[in-house]
């Protein structure tokens, strides 16, 4: 399907009071959401928001117990292959298998994706290329720096020509330059394909020069929504000054003090400290 | 928080053009039915012979301790002639032994892997790709039994060129491997039921410890039924490896075996545990 095949304005994500415990804790604790089709949409809070575990419902890896998920119209409770059929999925740990090369990566899902024998070795040439990856192609995935094996699990996400790609934190533990090489491929094949992106990063700089809105999340509830510059114009209103502040101040100001105490479990904080440890 | 990387929001020079990727704007027609289940089976086979083409240490690591088997228990007890084999030499006797017990070694770990594969975020990414879990199991099942297929074979090597008198009848051969697949994929699922409810490698690796030792003493594998105290006989006919290695001698060395009832129960074994392992493996998701 071309991107001017789709419906316009279509919804690619609607979550309807979507709640989630793990045992007393309310991971997820009445989420409403929309994102439109074509919007790079970030996701944004500290480790223990809600932002992963809303993803993990999106995605059908965790039920919804409550509430609603539909994604391009599917249910995500009751329609779940049909879901995954439209999803890329990128996961915050570093997921490519070192033991394998570039190539055998991405062709592992292009498999998994039920692609044609026929069109298999062109389309996972045409992801490695949309990477930048077809030169390191044939060489092994533990061979890669941190940037490239970013960009690998991108290629594994677009093989199957997803309508919605996740991506959970994809440049954390990257340098600038690593960030900026994985950003640019994500918009330069979003503008390609017109797929959306929905992005959970920490980095809030970031969401603002790259995500068309973004939601802030705490305590498992979503507390602003709006294009980055209508948060932080907002909040200069708020406040009566002319200096326009940044999305990390409109965060502090939406979730109040505290934030250090409760920025996630020692399981998060480990997770992302493996994953920033092998990416660097 | 560190600073956002200074770049303008455009398409980097490298960036891929629009005729070059026409492919990716269309999604892949979807397999239906029961074409779904060999085509996953066939892709988890896959990645696990390209790993092996790329690092081949763990087969030849792993051949170190059956080829000890054979050279030390089997030829001391070949001279002592102290357990009753029905007249054929002991090394003889428990060569299919060995290749059984190797194979169920590789498959044993496989609970370990797939929790690797969970803490790494690979299991999440498959979980979320059009594969029923089932299916995914099935796939790591089978893939175990490739491993073990091709464990099994540097084991024969091994038992040939230690004078182990086998078959070479290809058909025969080809059971082997059959037989060898039903018994890794019981040993996996059941690795991996077990890694689905204790969660965490440490715990698996305590019980894998466990388990494997008593698994192949608790066998015919060195011994026949005929001489284990009852309770122990009791132990080995619930034991899916006592018919494995029933099968294997078998068709290996030729002697009685009951064919029929042991591709049976490795066959209804295989499936209980891809049933079991299944049913558990949303629990490693969360």
């Amino acid at each position: 399907m071309t991107p001017d095949a789709r419906t316009e304005h279509a919804e690619a994500i609607a979550c309807t009071g979507l709640r989630y415990a793990f045992g007393e804790t309310n991971a997820v604790d009445g989420l409403d959401l929309t994102v439109g089709e074509g919007e790079v949409f970030g996701l944004l809070g500290p480790n223990g928001a809600g932002k992963t575990t809303a993803i993990r419902c999106i995605t059908t890896l965790l039920p919804v117990p409550a509430g609603m998920v539909r994604v391009f119209d599917h249910d995500a409770a009751e329609d779940r292959m049909a879901v995954r059929r439209l999803l890329g999925y990128v996961p915050q740990q570093l997921s490519a298998d070192a033991g394998l090369t570039g190539r055998e990566n991405v062709e592992l899902f292009a498999r998994v994706f039920d692609v044609s024998r026929r069109e298999r070795a062109a389309r996972v040439d045409q992801a490695l290329a949309a990477v930048d990856l077809t030169d390191a192609a044939e060489r092994l995935a533990k061979t890669y720096s941190g940037g490239m094996i970013r960009r690998l699990e991108l290629a594994q996400a677009l093989v199957s020509a997803p309508r919605l790609l996740i991506l959970d934190e994809p440049t954390i533990g990257l340098d600038p330059i690593a960030r900026t090489g994985v950003w640019e491929h994500i918009n330069a094949v979003r503008e390609a394909t017109g797929m959306t992106v929905l992005v959970t990063t920490h980095y809030m700089d970031e969401a603002d020069q790259y995500c068309d809105r973004v939601a802030l999340m705490h305590r498992g509830r979503v507390r602003a929504l709006g294009t980055p510059t209508e948060l932080r114009q907002g909040l200069a209103d708020r406040r009566g000054t002319d200096t326009l502040p940044t999305l990390e101040d409109v965060f502090r100001d939406v979730a109040g003090s505290g934030l250090d105490d409760e920025s996630g479990d020692f399981r998060d904080v480990r997770s992302t400290r493996r994953t920033a440890n092998r990416v660097g | 928080m560190s600073e956002a990387p200074a770049a303008p929001r455009t398409v980097s020079a490298d960036a891929p053009r629009a005729g070059g990727i026409d492919l990716l704007l269309r999604p892949p027609r979807p397999r239906a039915g029961w074409r779904l289940l060999p085509a996953r089976v066939g892709a988890m086979c896959a990645v696990e012979l390209q790993k092996l083409r790329h690092d081949r240490t763990e087969l030849y690591t792993r051949a170190v301790q059956p080829a000890l088997w054979l050279l030390i228990f089997g030829q001391t007890f070949t001279r002592i002639r102290a357990i009753p084999t029905g007249g054929i030499p002991y090394i003889d006797y428990m060569a299919p032994g060995i290749i059984a017990q190797s194979a169920m070694f590789i498959a044993i770990f496989y609970g370990i892997q797939i929790i690797w594969e969970r803490d790494a975020g690979v299991l999440n990414k498959l979980l979320v790709t059009p594969t029923p879990r089932s299916a995914l199991i099935t796939g790591k099942a089978f893939a175990a039994g490739v491993k073990s297929v091709i464990q099994a074979v540097v084991v024969v090597i091994i038992a040939a060129l230690l004078g182990v008198a086998l078959t070479w009848n290809p058909l025969k051969l080809l059971a082997v491997a059959a037989i060898v697949v039903l018994g890794s994929a019981f040993f996996s699922c059941l690795s991996m039921t077990i890694a689905g409810i204790v969660l965490s490698r440490d715990r698996l690796m305590g019980i894998g410890q466990a388990i494997t030792m008593p698994l192949f003493f608790g066998s015919n594998a060195l011994y026949p039924v005929s001489v284990m105290p009852g309770w122990l006989q009791a132990v080995s006919k619930v034991n899916p490896l006592s018919y494995e290695v029933d099968a294997l001698r078998g068709l290996l060395i030729g002697v009685h075996a009951h064919a029929a009832l042991d591709f049976g129960v490795l066959l209804v074994a295989a499936a209980l545990g891809i049933a079991a392992a299944s049913s558990l493996l949303g629990r490693l998701a969360r």
